[in-house]
């Protein structure tokens, strides 16, 4: 992983954490929100970070929860307040890794393989979305003015990772013309 | 190369999604003779003009829907739910 | 020409030194190639394509049709580069093409990357229509972006003296530069062509990033760009271009555009000595008098028309020129080199001629509407009688076409246009309310254009005078394709090359279609011109690639355990994108070596392999079973929590869709999974019906094929291997039988043990957590290590799975294969509806002469027959023989020594006992048809 701390943008990858991802009915999305101890599960391309948590949208019934390893059984929690006929919850804590780019360039690293338009206008912090960095799926959600979170499949690690060094090294002017 | 609204995360670029074919074909009941099933299984409708058709955003929030493309001009008027029908406004 | 000593937009302080052909020359900043050439009496820049003709420099931009070039050396060297378009930098390497360019066999060198930008407003071109656009636009506060192919804004204010709100329309320009780069959702890109216009206005756009940059100030820098634009509105502000005319020896080095030689003295300080100006319209009336300002002998000024009534050649008159109305150049004699001296001189109406010395023919043929972009969207053009031009019929949705490109070439028009279109699709965006300048100029009262576009040459030779300066394309090749029968423009275009040149015959197409319609009587509105499409400019396909090259390129999806297979020195195949471990050669052995060794381990001692890259799924919810039960082919209700069953899956067709394991964990979850290649498909398979079918259904997926790394432990020893890692899990046949599932800790791991098997043997399937993979690998390896437990890889498992006839879905069978096919007729539950049973109750699918899995055992056990062949009955038939069938599988078994496979063939197990011929090239061995279980056919091992 290319250290460029000091630049205009930083790229790192991010410590392994509890993840569970859980679908649910409307009917216990409230419970759901309650076991989080947040007021309403996030909306459409929106996640919220509480307490330490990140709770993220994935889809009309589908959240994933993000948080610190090891503190709190979030899964049989999650399951309790949900209730077996109303959704399910799945531990995925190594279903994907994390990567965080930071700094002022780093959207412009983003825009040199990703699609999404993240102009503060369109995204901005509190955003998140499903999409393709290169030909790799990707979760993509900014936490700060210039910081984003980036979850991909670990077996597509190193392939995001090469792209978002290579965006790096675009911006940063030092950039090789082969890889 | 389209750019897509999926009716839950926005407009993506084509790229986020797979095409699923002609959208409303009804699966008959298995009790159909032979021919109606064939033909459902094998024929569909090819216009030239708008026409309405399945897409998923397979890359984003996994969920299939709709929409009415102009297979003349790929001008996309319409995206929508699979639980709506293609003549609802909007 | 001749370098004056002051003015032109060049830098005199940096001279820059050149190479061309071989020789050095020397230009200044702010030069082009092409100026720069022509500053050091290069008249002659090239030869043409087909005949060999000397060229010289006939535009000063896009429309360039002679001045092209090699650029640069080794990996980095380009063809075919528009010189007009390469600005000059110190070190410059160039050569003059003898008839066509040369790619580098070298990997291209240089770095292309690409960008994705949004925008509420695209302008694209950045003269004085699209300045007054994106300033608009941008000054209601809309994301901008605004492109130009140029180094600078300006457009054709760069090459004219206009004014605008009563001053030089430099300072005018200079300002709105400056507030535009004060916008901060503006982006400026020069040195940018849009060259795609594709659906929902995505606008492709290639930037010169460094390419004019000395070669040592690139480093680090891309050399070009590749920008994908989404906007929600586009405004194409792409002006026009000059149309040259069709005359006898219309091609020499001399002869240019009449808006070309302002250019070159306004931009560039160059001029002839005397100039012959040979008009159709007003605007070619500037170069009169430009170049008469800057001391340039006005030998002739020629205006095709009968009449020329507009305010410029009102003015002409006025200021003492004499214009010949009705005069045209009937020909053009040139030196020893080919290069222009004089031109020959008479009435359009016919007559005798005279001759006029000059070193410049300056022509304008009219203009054309640069309307590439809007016809790549299928945007409608009109033919226009005043402008003798082609015009945009309606724009395509969210676009607007505004100034010079919509026919409208007054300054004063093309501000007014420009400002009102930015404002407008500002306001179609909600971005309104602040106050914009409204720049204006004065504009001249504008005279017909004349609709001359050829002058016939006086002795009836056509073959001289050129349609497509490019491709060298005359009037006599457009005849002799009409002749030969040809009609359409577009197949006139294929016939005669016209309009297929790098520069897409910008300057030719119009001049094209005249002259189909001519020869074959039609109306020229009807005839019309050939469509544009992209790329509007030549790109290399190194930028469309930009950085998806090298590892960049796919990804390479690999295990936790890959490490341990590297190290291990396993040899890998590809499983789409994954890399599994295909065997792991020892010191001295191949492949097939290799393969007896690990096979022989599973059936004797103990093994492992990684199948982390199967697919997993986690079906849950209270609906979880009945839903199963409509997707696999068997009864998946009747299972017991803790126990597994190997399931099939169809298409709605019918055809075997997907096989794997589904383990019921507990009564309302599942686990379910597929084969590496299709856990993508089976997942959406899944959710499309969930979410379009039976959205009454409560259950809900979840992919964890990443969350799992998968190690099956095999053969007879396993039992023995695992028992001292696992803790309270009783791992006896009683306790823990076949197709029994069970949730625990392994190595200290939390892990899930199944009893499956795909090989045949007592098997236990251990799942961690993909991040411990390689942890339970290695204690799996260290338990073993007693036991001289082996790794296999994917092919032994290929030969162990093969002998008890077990299918690999897409190599056993393909589009047309159904479960009874594959003898899986076993697996069809009767007694419940599944996706895909009507279809196998058609007539076709019950036929008794349907191919059908069998296993084959050649004659010579030696001989393995390669998977693909054909089988026949008589190898003695000729072609085209009777085929049967054909070998799915075929291998060496080391368990009964002897070269085996399996087959698809008509009629299937009814041919068990018969004997068919593999023919090939060289011989055709016999195999006989057998049972495809080759292997304890009885399962005795398998449930140990």
């Amino acid at each position: 992983m290319a250290d460029s701390e000091g630049m205009a943008v930083r790229l790192q990858s991010l410590p392994q954490a509890t993840q569970v991802g859980f679908r649910v009915t409307l009917a216990s999305q409230m419970s759901a929100a309650n076991a989080l101890g947040i007021p309403a599960l996030p909306g459409v391309n929106r996640f919220i970070g509480a307490g330490g948590l990140l709770v993220l949208w994935l889809g009309p019934d589908e959240w994933l929860l993000i948080a610190p390893d090891g503190m709190v059984e979030w899964e049989s929690r999650l399951r309790n307040a949900i209730g077996a006929d109303q959704g399910a919850v799945v531990d995925v804590s190594a279903n994907r890794v994390g990567f965080e780019l930071s700094g002022p360039a780093a959207r412009d690293v983003l825009a040199s393989c990703c699609a999404l338009d993240l102009h503060p206008r369109a995204f901005g912090p509190g955003g998140c979305g499903q999409t393709l960095i290169a030909k790799a799926q990707v979760i993509l959600a900014q936490t700060d003015l210039e910081t984003y979170r980036i979850l991909v499949r670990p077996s597509f690690a190193n392939y995001v990772a090469a792209w978002l060094e290579d965006g790096v090294a675009g911006v940063q002017g030092h950039a090789k013309a082969d890889l | 190369m389209l750019l897509i609204r999926c009716p839950w995360c926005g407009e993506r670029e084509e790229t986020e999604f797979r095409y699923g074919g002609q959208a409303h074909i009804a699966t008959p009941r298995s009790d159909v003779d032979d021919a109606s099933w064939a033909r459902f299984l094998f024929h569909r409708d090819n216009p030239a003009g708008p026409f309405a058709e399945r897409w998923v955003h397979i890359h984003g929030c996994r969920r299939w829907f709709h929409i009415v493309r102009d297979t003349l001009t790929h001008d996309i008027t319409r995206s929508y739910l699979p639980s709506e029908s293609p003549e609802d406004a909007g | 020409m001749k370098r004056r000593p002051s003015g032109g937009l060049l830098d005199r302080d940096r001279a820059l030194r050149f190479s061309w052909d071989g020789r050095t020359l020397s230009g200044f900043a702010g030069d082009t190639l092409a100026s720069a050439l022509l500053g050091n009496n290069v008249s002659t820049v090239g030869r043409s394509v087909a005949q060999g003709r000397p060229r010289g420099v006939m535009s000063a931009g896009l429309e360039e049709a002679h001045a092209f070039a090699q650029i640069g050396e080794g990996g980095a060297t380009e063809p075919l580069v528009r010189s007009t378009g390469v600005e000059l930098y110190e070190g410059l390497v160039a050569r003059s093409l003898s008839i066509r360019g040369v790619l580098s066999p070298e990997t291209d060198s240089g770095r292309f990357e690409k960008r994705y930008a949004h925008a509420d407003v695209m302008v694209v071109g950045g003269g004085p229509t699209g300045i007054a656009a994106a300033l608009a636009a941008g000054l209601q506060g809309a994301r901008v972006v605004i492109a130009d192919e140029g180094p600078e804004l300006g457009g054709a204010l760069l090459r004219d003296r206009y004014l605008i709100d009563g001053r030089p329309a430099a300072e005018w320009v200079r300002a709105a530069g400056l507030m535009l780069a004060g916008l901060p959702e503006v982006r400026v890109l020069p040195r940018t062509t849009a060259f795609a216009a594709l659906d929902q206005n995505g606008i492709v756009l290639a930037e010169r990033v460094s390419q004019h940059l000395p070669i040592a100030d690139r480093s680090g820098l891309a050399d070009r760009r590749l920008w994908r634009v989404r906007a929600k509105q586009v405004i194409l502000a792409t002006g026009a271009l000059e149309r040259p005319l069709v005359f006898p020896d219309n091609d020499r080095p001399g002869i240019m555009l009449a808006s070309a030689a302002r250019a070159y003295l306004h931009r560039f300080a160059l001029t002839p000595e005397r100039i012959v100006v040979f008009a159709t319209n007003d605007d070619a009336y500037r170069t009169v008098f430009d170049l008469h300002d800057a001391g340039v002998v006005i030998a002739a000024v020629l205006d095709a028309r009968d009449e020329a009534t507009g305010g410029l050649p009102r003015k002409a008159r006025q200021a003492g020129f004499e214009i010949e109305t009705g005069a045209v150049v009937t020909g053009t004699i040139g030196d020893q080199d080919g290069v222009l001296q004089a031109v020959r001189v008479a009435r359009l109406a016919g007559g005798g001629e005279r001759l006029v010395p000059c070193d410049l023919l300056a022509v304008s043929g009219g203009w054309d509407p640069n309307l590439n972009l809007h016809q790549q969207r299928r945007g409608a053009t009109r033919w226009d009688d005043r402008l003798a031009t082609f015009l945009p019929g309606a724009a395509v949705p969210m676009q607007t076409i505004v100034g010079a490109a919509n026919g409208r070439y007054g300054l004063n028009d093309c501000l007014v246009g420009g400002r009102e279109a930015g404002l407008a699709a500002a306001a179609a965006l909600g971005f309104a309310g602040t106050v914009v300048p409204a720049p204006s100029a004065g504009d001249e009262a504008e005279g017909e254009h004349a609709s001359v576009w050829h002058i016939t040459a006086p002795d009836g030779d056509e073959s001289r005078s050129f349609i497509d300066l490019h491709r060298d394309v005359t009037v006599a090749g457009v005849t002799r394709a009409l002749g030969a029968g040809v009609r359409h423009v577009e197949h006139v275009k294929r016939y005669t090359l016209i309009g297929t040149g790098v520069e897409q015959g910008r300057s030719a197409k119009v001049n094209a279609g005249r002259a189909v319609a001519g020869g074959i009587g039609l109306d020229f509105a009807q005839v019309g011109v050939s469509s544009g499409r992209p790329p509007a400019e030549p790109v290399p396909f190194a930028l469309l690639a930009a950085r998806s090259r090298g590892a960049l390129f796919e990804p390479v999806r690999t295990t936790p355990i890959h490490p341990a297979h590297v190290a291990l020195g396993a040899v890998f195949e590809d499983a789409g994108q994954w890399k599994r471990a295909r065997y792991y050669p020892r010191p001295g052995e191949g492949m097939s070596e290799a393969v007896v060794r690990e096979c022989l381990a599973v059936r004797n001692g103990v093994a492992l392999m990684d199948a982390s890259t199967l697919g997993k799924i986690d079906v849950q919810g209270p609906d979880s079973a009945k839903f199963l039960d409509r997707l696999y082919t068997n009864r998946i209700g009747t299972l017991k929590p803790g126990r597994a069953r190997y399931g099939l899956m169809c298409r709605l067709d019918g055809v075997v869709f997907d096989d794997g394991v589904v383990m019921r964990l507990e009564p309302n979850r599942f686990f379910v999974t597929t084969t590496t290649g299709n856990a993508g498909p089976v997942m959406e398979w899944m959710e499309q019906h969930l979410q379009t079918e039976w959205p009454d259904l409560r259950v809900w997926l979840t992919s964890v094929t990443e969350q799992w790394a998968t190690v099956p432990l095999v053969g007879p020893r396993a039992r023995e291997v695992l028992a001292p890692l696992v803790v309270g899990m009783d791992l006896s046949k009683e306790a823990f039988p076949f197709m029994a599932v069970k949730d625990g800790v392994v190595a200290g791991l939390p892990a899930r043990v199944a009893r499956v098997s795909f090989s045949g043997e007592l098997a236990f399937e251990v799942s961690v957590a993909w991040d411990q993979g390689l942890a339970l690998w290695d204690a799996l390896l260290d338990a073993g290590s007693a036991y001289a437990i082996t790794p296999y890889g994917t092919e032994a498992l290929d030969v162990l799975r093969t002998e008890k006839g077990y299918i690999i879905v897409g190599q056993d069978t393909d589009a047309t294969t159904t479960p009874a096919d594959a003898g899986l007729e076993w697996m069809i539950a009767q007694d419940k509806d599944f996706l895909g049973k009507r279809s196998l109750e058609r007539p076709a699918m019950q036929r008794t002469d349907r191919k059908g899995l069998v296993g084959i055992l050649p004659d010579d056990p030696g001989v393995v027959v390669p998977e693909g062949c054909h089988l026949v009955a008589d190898p003695n038939e000729a072609t085209p023989m009777t085929i049967l069938g054909h070998i799915t599988s075929s291998f060496v078994s080391p368990s009964i020594r002897r070269s085996f496979g399996l087959a698809m063939v008509t009629g299937g197990r009814a041919r068990v006992g018969q004997r068919l011929y593999a023919p090939m090239m060289n011989g055709a061995p016999a195999v006989t048809i057998v049972d495809p279980v080759f292997y304890d056919p009885k399962g005795a091992r398998r449930d140990g």
